[in-house]
């Protein structure tokens, strides 16, 4: 093998990489940002803006990251906005529809924990740039993991009808939790080089570090046997195609142009 | 109190209105005063958390990262703004529920421009350049109106204000300089939005029931049609620069007035609207009853929560 054919399957890898981190804080990003004005009080309506916000920072970052890597002539927006369904490497968890509070809390709540250790991790990559990212992005993701816990706490410890909600949401949404420690081809390669994180590494701390705050919620912890996966390999669940119908729908319907 | 009590401290209160100095919430006021401010201060707050809807309503669709982050960091400053502005409110003895209640049974008004539709992507450009624009024409002089909270708070929203309009007029900006489906668009929304944006300083002097009382409390320092003349003059050279057309066949400048003559506005429209008939009006009333309620179980878990905290810190003291 060339060293050029070297450097060319790096990037690509690497680039897949990324998708593998920044898609979660597109989509999740993206999910959020359905809830603006609708939110159950205006400090939370803030609050969960704020963290669309934050994510889709964090996002720009990225994809101006794998922009720069990539051998094609391709912008943030091109990577955001512009790949089929089968191409995007999010997990199942974060393109989980808002059914209702406790669900999108739920959700919340179960990908910061992640993100957060993510993160941890992410700042001793040999690559810059991602750890100038994590370094950034950790702040951002200890006030999300706060927020989100302290409302899975509010909500398992509140009133009857609160804890039911609550325990269903993390019921249904328990099966997408595996997947997060899963790792592509890619990823593992990038763990190779040093720069991805092994996320199979952080699946203990992050049962843990989770379990402690649905006890403290009174919430149960779920006890399951079958997770779903496929997100991460670019098979997605149905509600996928209809979150990109919404969010592509500039850049297709008026291809090429500056906005 | 007796009558010479009441009479003396309402002097005091003149005497503070007319040396510019502020009125706190701990300050005697006439009860009119508090009454116009709770109407004022909560229409205002109303207005931004009811703004909030047609334009999140294109998060999910914003043409580009960089567009996205920006309109979210807009809408939540207006979530911001309605935030401070019912706090100012609660300073005058009200609490921010019965505000609400109020909002969805209908009493309360918000600005009517919010009943209008964002239908395109230059819409959110168009709200930006003329309706903060409007706003802020409207909202400059209560930086130094004469009830404290209120002129605080309005300091801190005409910033961001003045940042959205720059940030609307840049939309609009990108969209005329680039394809002509673009300025096209950009025509479009502005032919849309025009009207409805001079109607945002309500209706004329002669028709406008508040503006004697509100001038010598310092709500109002200029008439609707003052202001509403002085967002024509200010907007019409911004739109030539643009390239698009304000779509008023009588706009032309006055040389003889100094400022520009503009049609006749279509003032049944703007009762209409008013009158809660607009082609939003019900949509977005039912949207915020529909998050209040739907929110109240999680209000109410938080509520449960908090008192069962408080206990468990007692019992751990005691």
């Amino acid at each position: 093998m060339s060293s050029k054919q070297k450097d060319s399957s790096f990037s690509e890898n690497m680039i897949k990489y990324i998708y593998g981190i920044a898609d979660n804080s597109l989509i999740l990003g993206q999910r959020l940002g359905e809830l603006t004005g609708h939110g159950p009080t205006l400090e939370v309506d803030i609050a969960m803006t704020n963290i669309s916000l934050d994510l889709f920072g964090q996002v720009r970052s990225y994809f101006q990251y794998a922009a720069q890597i990539s051998d094609k002539d391709v912008t943030e927006d091109d990577l955001a906005f512009l790949r089929t369904e089968r191409e995007y490497l999010n997990v199942l968890l974060v393109e989980q529809p808002n059914k209702d509070f406790a669900y999108s809390i739920g959700r919340q709540f179960l990908f910061d924990h992640f993100h957060f250790i993510l993160m941890t991790e992410l700042q001793n990559s040999k690559d810059e740039t991602l750890v100038a990212i994590a370094k950034k992005t950790i702040k951002e993701v200890s006030y999300h993991k706060r927020f989100s816990s302290d409302w899975v706490k509010r909500l398992g410890d509140g009133t009857e009808k609160s804890h039911q909600k609550m325990q269903t949401a993390i019921d249904d949404l328990w099966k997408y939790t595996d997947e997060l420690f899963h790792t592509t081809e890619a990823d593992e390669k990038m763990i190779e080089a040093g720069v991805g994180v092994d996320v199979k590494k952080l699946k203990e701390q992050y049962y843990k570090n989770v379990s402690e705050v649905l006890e403290e919620a009174t919430l149960q912890v779920p006890d399951l046997k079958y997770f779903q996966k496929g997100g991460k390999n670019g098979i997605h669940s149905e509600h996928m195609g209809f979150i990109l119908t919404e969010m592509q729908y500039m850049q297709r319907t008026f291809p090429g142009m500056k906005w | 109190m007796s009558e010479k009590e009441v009479k003396n401290m309402e002097a005091i209160f003149d005497q503070k209105i007319a040396n510019d100095e502020k009125i706190e919430p701990k300050d005697w006021m006439p009860e009119k005063y508090r009454k116009t401010h709770i109407r004022q201060i909560s229409q205002h707050a109303h207005s931004e958390i009811v703004g909030m809807l047609p334009e999140g309503n294109w998060i999910t669709r914003a043409p580009s990262l960089r567009r996205k982050v920006a309109l979210l960091a807009k809408v939540q400053d207006e979530a911001g703004h309605g935030l401070y502005l019912y706090s100012a409110c609660e300073t005058l003895g009200i609490s921010r529920e019965e505000l609400y209640n109020q909002l969805h049974s209908g009493k309360a008004k918000y600005s009517s421009i919010f009943n209008y539709p964002t239908i395109t992507w230059a819409d959110i450009g168009a709200i930006g350049w003329l309706v903060d624009g409007a706003a802020i024409i409207n909202q400059v002089p209560l930086c130094s109106t004469s009830f404290g909270p209120y002129a605080r708070a309005m300091v801190r929203v005409c910033k961001e204000e003045s940042f959205h309009q720059r940030q609307g007029y840049e939309i609009m900006l990108t969209l005329c300089n680039g394809t002509p489906e673009q300025k096209e668009m950009a025509q479009d929304a502005l032919n849309r939005w025009w009207w409805p944006s001079l109607m945002m300083f309500g209706p004329t002097d002669d028709e406008s029931t508040h503006t004697e009382q509100s001038m010598k409390w310092k709500l109002k320092r200029k008439t609707n049609d003052e202001l509403r003349q002085q967002f024509i003059d200010q907007t019409v050279p911004q739109a030539e620069i643009l390239g698009i057309t304000i779509p008023d066949k009588d706009l032309k400048w006055n040389e003889e007035r100094g400022h520009y003559d503009f049609g006749k506005i279509d003032w049944d429209e703007f009762w209409q609207v008013v009158k809660g008939h607009g082609p939003c009006n019900k949509d977005r009333l039912e949207t915020r009853v529909n998050a209040w309620e739907e929110g109240e179980w999680v209000r109410d878990a938080a509520m449960v929560y908090a008192e069962k905290q408080a206990d468990r810190k007692v019992r751990k003291v005691s």
